[in-house]
């Protein structure tokens, strides 16, 4: 029963991370990229960490998949903020 | 049906190695080329962790996708001019270089098959395998590394260190990025000190599963490259004498130990089965300083200038008395 | 078997492709990023020998040397970087 859930969250991980990439490809500027990316992904990858944490027996693995979906959280938004607020700032000139 | 899924999915992650590595070593533009090698070396991972080397899958995305990409965007930084295309390289001559490579290719594919087909199976590995438990260590990498292999791991330390010395003597320090945006401060502050936790973690955790001083020294020198990036001085936590001690106390512990071990074992390098336990320990922690050292300044590009520092921090406190 | 193949015909194409980026860039941040794919096809190739299919464990001697081989290749990087910063400041 647990397998089946786990593949199913891992199947909505996926799913999420296939828009984040159509996202990336199709949406027309850096921005909207962004946010289609850093949010689809970080969806994406806490489904395929709870899918991963169902299928691993032992405890501490579980938590250690919860810990690298916290920090990859963070480091993604921080990355998008920073390239989001480099890219205001080189048009800000033109404008 | 799993193996066929399993080679749908090797052919799929060759393919786009094969395409990155290609798009990488053929554009004409500096960023372009930088972002793909970045982007190369996270898949290299990948391949590595799907090739059974989770060893070399870790050190790989601390060094191939963290630190080389660390060290290009600093050199880049510096290059802002583009490059045109080699208008002089005649036609001739990139066809004559395609053709050398498809000849290239094809001998070496050759030469692949061959080794491959008329293998006879036997491996050092069994060999490895069979007297890892005697090594004083679990996990056979370290093993060889540390304790089969000592007297290459000891030479390759004293290339690092060679590299390091040649980035030393080709003058100090390059300028630092300014102060970073705040919410990056913020993380770093906190991501920093996991990061040191999880090398110190990574340097036990080395004696029975994949791990050890490399991935260890690496991962400390990410910490220090990413607090130097958002404008911490991480120079000035270290005194020069101090960083000379860590980039030699790797190599100096490894040979002090190997000549103690000649003197007691009759061979350099060849442990006592009781100490080898403790002697591969305190050569790996001394081994992951230095290579934290070493990266560490590859990435500042050499030895901070005393004097400017001493007079700038004067400045600062002038400019303070000043103000208040 | 087929899989060893495979992945070391990969690296000796990217050892390929690698070399023939360095020989045609003339620029030497560019030649510089192709040598470093050039070895990471050797990498590939001896890691790819070293393994031996998903139920015998990985021969761990070719491990060991590819995990210096990535220190030393990055050191070499920032060596290579070093003399390139240091010969521009001569041209200028």
């Amino acid at each position: 029963m647990i397998d089946y859930l786990a593949v199913l969250s891992i199947f909505i991980g996926v799913c999420f991370f296939f828009a984040g990439s159509v996202g990336l490809l199709r949406l027309p500027d850096l921005f909207s990229r962004l946010h289609a990316l850093a949010k689809a992904d970080n969806v994406g990858l806490a489904f395929v960490a709870i899918g991963v944490a169902m299928l691993e027996s032992d405890l501490i693995n579980s938590l250690k998949m919860l810990l690298i979906w916290l920090l990859v959280m963070a480091a993604s938004s921080v990355s998008s903020h920073l390239i989001a607020r480099h890219a205001l700032r080189g048009r800000k000139p033109n404008e | 049906m799993n193996d066929w899924l399993l080679l749908s999915f090797d052919i799929l992650i060759l393919f786009i190695l094969l395409g990155l590595a290609w798009l990488t070593c053929n554009t004409k533009e500096i960023k372009r080329g930088v972002t793909l090698f970045v982007a190369f070396g996270l898949l290299l991972a990948v391949i590595w962790a799907r090739l059974k080397a989770p060893d070399l899958a870790l050190a790989e995305a601390i060094i191939g996708a963290g630190i080389s990409g660390a060290l290009l965007l600093k050199a880049m930084r510096d290059y802002t001019e583009q490059t045109s295309l080699s208008s002089e390289t005649s036609r001739f001559y990139v066809w004559g270089i395609n053709a050398a490579s498809l000849a290239l290719f094809v001998l070496l594919a050759w030469g692949l098959w061959h080794a491959l087909e008329r293998s006879d199976g036997v491996r050092l590995a069994e060999n490895v395998l069979i007297t890892t438990p005697e090594s004083g260590v679990s996990h056979p990498v370290t093993a060889v590394l540390l304790n089969f292999r000592a007297y290459d791991t000891l030479l390759e330390l004293a290339v690092v260190f060679t590299a390091v010395l040649v980035v030393l003597a080709m003058g100090t320090k390059q300028r630092d990025f300014g102060k970073g945006e705040p919410i990056l401060i913020a993380m770093v502050r906190w991501l920093a000190p996991i990061l040191i936790v999880t090398s110190g973690y990574l340097l036990w955790v080395g004696a029975h599963a994949p791990g050890g001083a490399f991935q260890a020294g690496a991962m400390l020198a990410a910490a220090f490259i990413l607090m130097s990036m958002t404008g911490v001085r991480v120079d000035s936590m270290l005194n020069d004498s101090s960083m000379r001690w860590l980039l030699v106390i790797g190599i100096g512990v490894f040979t002090i130990t190997g000549i103690v071990m000649l003197l007691i074992n009759g061979h350099f390098l060849a442990y006592s089965k009781e100490l080898a336990k403790m002697l591969i320990l305190l050569i790996e922690a001394a081994a992951t300083l230095s290579i934290a050292a070493a990266l560490t300044l590859a990435y500042l590009g050499g030895m901070p200038k005393p004097q400017q520092k001493t007079q700038s921090a004067v400045k600062i406190d002038k400019t303070e008395e000043g103000t208040s | 078997m087929l899989q060893e193949l495979l992945y070391g015909l990969a690296g000796l194409a990217v050892f390929v492709i690698g070399l023939r980026g360095a020989l045609l860039h003339d620029n030497w941040l560019l030649r510089l990023l192709s040598l470093n794919v050039c070895g990471a096809g050797v990498f590939i190739t001896f890691v790819a020998i070293a393994y031996r299919g998903l139920t015998l464990p990985a021969d761990p001697v070719p491990h060991a040397l590819v995990l210096t081989g990535i220190v030393v290749a990055v050191s070499a990087m920032a060596m290579a970087l070093a003399l390139g910063r240091r010969l521009r400041s001569y041209d200028d």
